[in-house]
């Protein structure tokens, strides 16, 4: 069957941040098929220019409004590896801690209510609260559990106040973090619950062979540091970001791009589990095998499930870290950094995938350069490629105006993009 | 519309708002997904017609409009003038709305080709000086706040659907952190805008530790002038306490008149 099309949507909802689905087919012919980014952008590195180290953190860490922990940390990392200083084992086990628990509460935010809708036929989460009660309240105990632990960790969920340079500015209590622990127990349950709910939907059956770039682990899913790893072969390390980055710019897009090996890569949740599956723990890894993800799973749609399977891989991360944390007494939250001239980078997987913040100092701890690669600018380029081939495999398919429509939104909201972030 | 519902048996209305973001970290609407244990009976005080981050549907017929995010490109003020024709009541959600905020940080090198440049190169890029809401439309109402306080949000939105007053405290930060029996920062060596910061977010930084930055904006009798006296008779960083002041566009007037002293004198 010969189709016809015009798909147009502006300011695609259920995303973070202002972005453009267009697509037109005449008679089974793909004339457009275009993924458009219109964010407005902020100038963040032009911001640090000239501010003292300690700006770094705090000013970054409001680029992103979802991952706004994982901003924080990156830039600590870049400040802390510019310095040459090497963080206690406590305040790289509180920012893991952390950084896992902004992981669940932005996963379990897309999984539930941005992309859960479409599967369940409605246009957003609040009919779900009416329709599936109990899913909601799962999905909202997740949140809570992990945003109230950033809050006992970082001081506060979205922009937290106790992470710097050093270290912490103080320590969480004992006995919040044993209270934590048995919470992050139950929601073992409240994620298998979910699982299930998951197993039921049907997947779109479309893949597109993709080059995937993370962090590389070693001997453990990695999160924060390291190698940079594609699944196309490249290994990088952490300083030497821009061969994996490869920025440019283009017409459609007030975001930056990236290209490696091809044309475009991917990043965020489906690239780490494709990279590291064998590093996942027991329960993510049964998980895994329930819905059906296994590596390398080249169909974009699978990053949700990919999400999935990391909120169980961190519950169980945390509640060793909280373990450790426990067993020993409290050393000093916050340790002295020394500022020296040169050029420090971090490279953290957030949510949605690798993020790079690099800075370079004078003398005195001033930046001089900043430069932020965002994961969904990473993300770009591909799913714009993602958009045409699917235009194509619709066309195969001989799809409606209206499932073109909603598969294209599907696919980009698979991504759980950040456009605003990825504008900065 | 549930029209019926009473509150001390007066009928109270569920009005109808939109939520939108101009340039943002969108964290202030995030806020508001934010409080879980409190988010559904928050869902049901008004009936959001428009939310473009957590729902497909979207209508044009609000009665109440939340903006977040500063003005930085001439297509958001062309939005934001037709959502002021929308709305009965704008609200500017959070400092990036009230102030600019952080996005205004860009202003003060006072040349916007340079930044375009230090982040873009020669590719050409729309952008124009970040500025608050009220610099294009009149603002009914400001919470403020990087973040804004779900809870704090949460009281002034009830007001608002019940029609009552709201107040926003008129004393600093430092009521609210000293109430609390904090240690000072300035005692750990930290200039601390608390004294001169609007209140109401109950000493959320300074309560973990970190200085008070000011994204509340001014407390209406702050006294700069006595705030820059202490830091210089305790000798710490002016520097340091114009990266607090010049943050989120608060205290742009003071913030400017500090960095022309400290570039005069260096």
């Amino acid at each position: 069957m010969k189709i016809s099309c015009e798909v147009d949507v502006r300011h695609l909802s259920r995303v973070e941040g202002h972005g453009n689905i267009r697509i037109a087919i005449k008679n089974g012919e793909v004339k457009e098929a275009r993924w458009e980014v219109v964010e407005t952008p902020r100038f963040f590195e032009a911001m640090l220019v000239g501010k003292l180290y300690e700006n770094a953190p705090y000013i970054c860490g409001r680029i992103c409004g979802i991952c706004s922990i994982g901003h924080t940390l990156t830039a600590i990392r870049a400040i802390e590896n510019g310095f040459g200083f090497i963080p206690s084992e406590q305040t790289a086990r509180l920012r893991l801690l952390l950084k896992h628990m902004e992981t669940l509460q932005s996963h379990i935010l897309h999984i539930y209510f941005l992309a859960a809708p479409d599967f369940l036929g409605v246009g957003s989460v609040l009919p779900l609260t009416k329709s599936h009660p109990e899913v909601v309240q799962q999905a909202l105990r997740l949140k809570m559990v992990a945003n109230d632990l950033c809050d006992e960790v970082g001081g506060r969920r979205l922009h937290p106040t106790r992470t710097v340079v050093g270290g912490f500015t103080m320590v969480p209590d004992k006995y919040a973090l044993a209270g934590f622990r048995k919470r992050l127990q139950a929601s073992l349950a409240d994620l298998m619950a979910g699982a299930e709910l998951f197993a039921t939907f049907t997947l779109p059956s479309f893949s597109r062979e993709t080059e995937f770039v993370s962090l590389q682990g070693e001997g453990e899913y990695p999160f924060i540091g390291g190698n940079l790893l594609s699944s196309d072969g490249v290994v990088k390390q952490e300083n030497d970001y821009r061969a994996m980055s490869n920025e440019y710019m283009a017409d459609f897009s007030t975001s930056k791009l990236s290209r490696l090996s091809r044309k475009s890569f991917a990043v965020g949740a489906l690239a780490r589990l494709n990279n590291n599956f064998d590093y996942l723990r027991p329960q993510a890894t049964a998980i895994a095998g329930k819905l059906g993800l296994r590596p390398i799973s080249h169909n974009p749609f699978m990053n949700t499930i990919a999400q999935v399977v990391e909120c169980v891989q961190v519950v169980e991360e945390a509640i060793t870290l909280i373990d450790a944390l426990l067993a020993v007494p409290w050393q000093q939250a916050r340790q002295e950094v020394e500022a020296r001239a040169g050029m420090g980078v971090g490279a953290v997987e957030v949510p949605r995938g690798i993020l790079y913040h690099c800075l370079e100092f004078d003398g005195d701890g001033r930046i001089q350069k900043a430069d932020c690669v965002i994961p969904t600018s990473q993300n770009h380029a591909n799913i714009y490629h993602d958009i045409e081939e699917l235009a194509l495999y619709c066309v195969q398919q001989g799809k409606s105006d209206k499932e073109i429509e909603l598969l294209a939104e599907m696919l980009v909201r698979a991504y759980d993009p950040c456009i605003s972030c990825s504008v900065h | 519309m549930t029209a019926e519902r009473q509150y001390l048996g007066v009928p109270i209305p569920r009005p109808r708002v939109g939520f939108f973001e101009l340039s943002s970290c969108e964290g202030c609407q995030l806020q508001l997904l934010n409080n879980e244990s409190t988010l559904l009976d928050f869902l049901d005080l008004v009936e959001i017609v428009n939310f473009r981050e957590g729902m497909k549907e979207a209508a044009d017929d609000y009665q109440i409009a939340f903006v977040e995010g500063s003005v930085t490109r001439r297509d958001e003020v062309e939005r934001l003038q037709k959502i002021r024709h929308n709305a009965q009541q704008v609200v500017a959600l959070g400092s990036c709305a009230c102030f600019g905020g952080v996005n205004q940080l860009k202003n003060r090198f006072g040349d916007l080709e340079w930044v375009k440049r230090e982040v873009y190169g020669d590719y050409p890029i729309d952008s124009q000086e970040a500025r608050p809401l009220s610099a294009y439309i009149k603002v009914d109402l400001e919470i403020y706040g990087c973040p804004i306080k779900k809870e704090e949000v949460e009281r002034i939105v009830t007001n608002l659907v019940l029609g009552k007053a709201v107040n926003h405290p008129k004393y600093p930060v430092c009521m609210e952190c000293k109430a609390k029996e904090n240690i000072c920062l300035f005692e750990l060596g930290e200039p601390c805008l608390g004294p001169i910061t609007r209140a109401g977010c109950d000493a959320w930084c300074t309560s973990n530790r970190l200085a008070c930055w000011g994204c509340r904006g001014p407390a209406p009798e702050a006294n700069v002038e006595e705030l820059l006296a202490i830091v210089a008779r305790k000798k710490m960083s002016m520097e340091r306490l114009l990266d607090r002041l010049e943050c989120f566009g608060g205290f742009a007037g003071a913030a400017d008149t500090l960095r022309r002293k400290l570039k005069g004198g260096a």
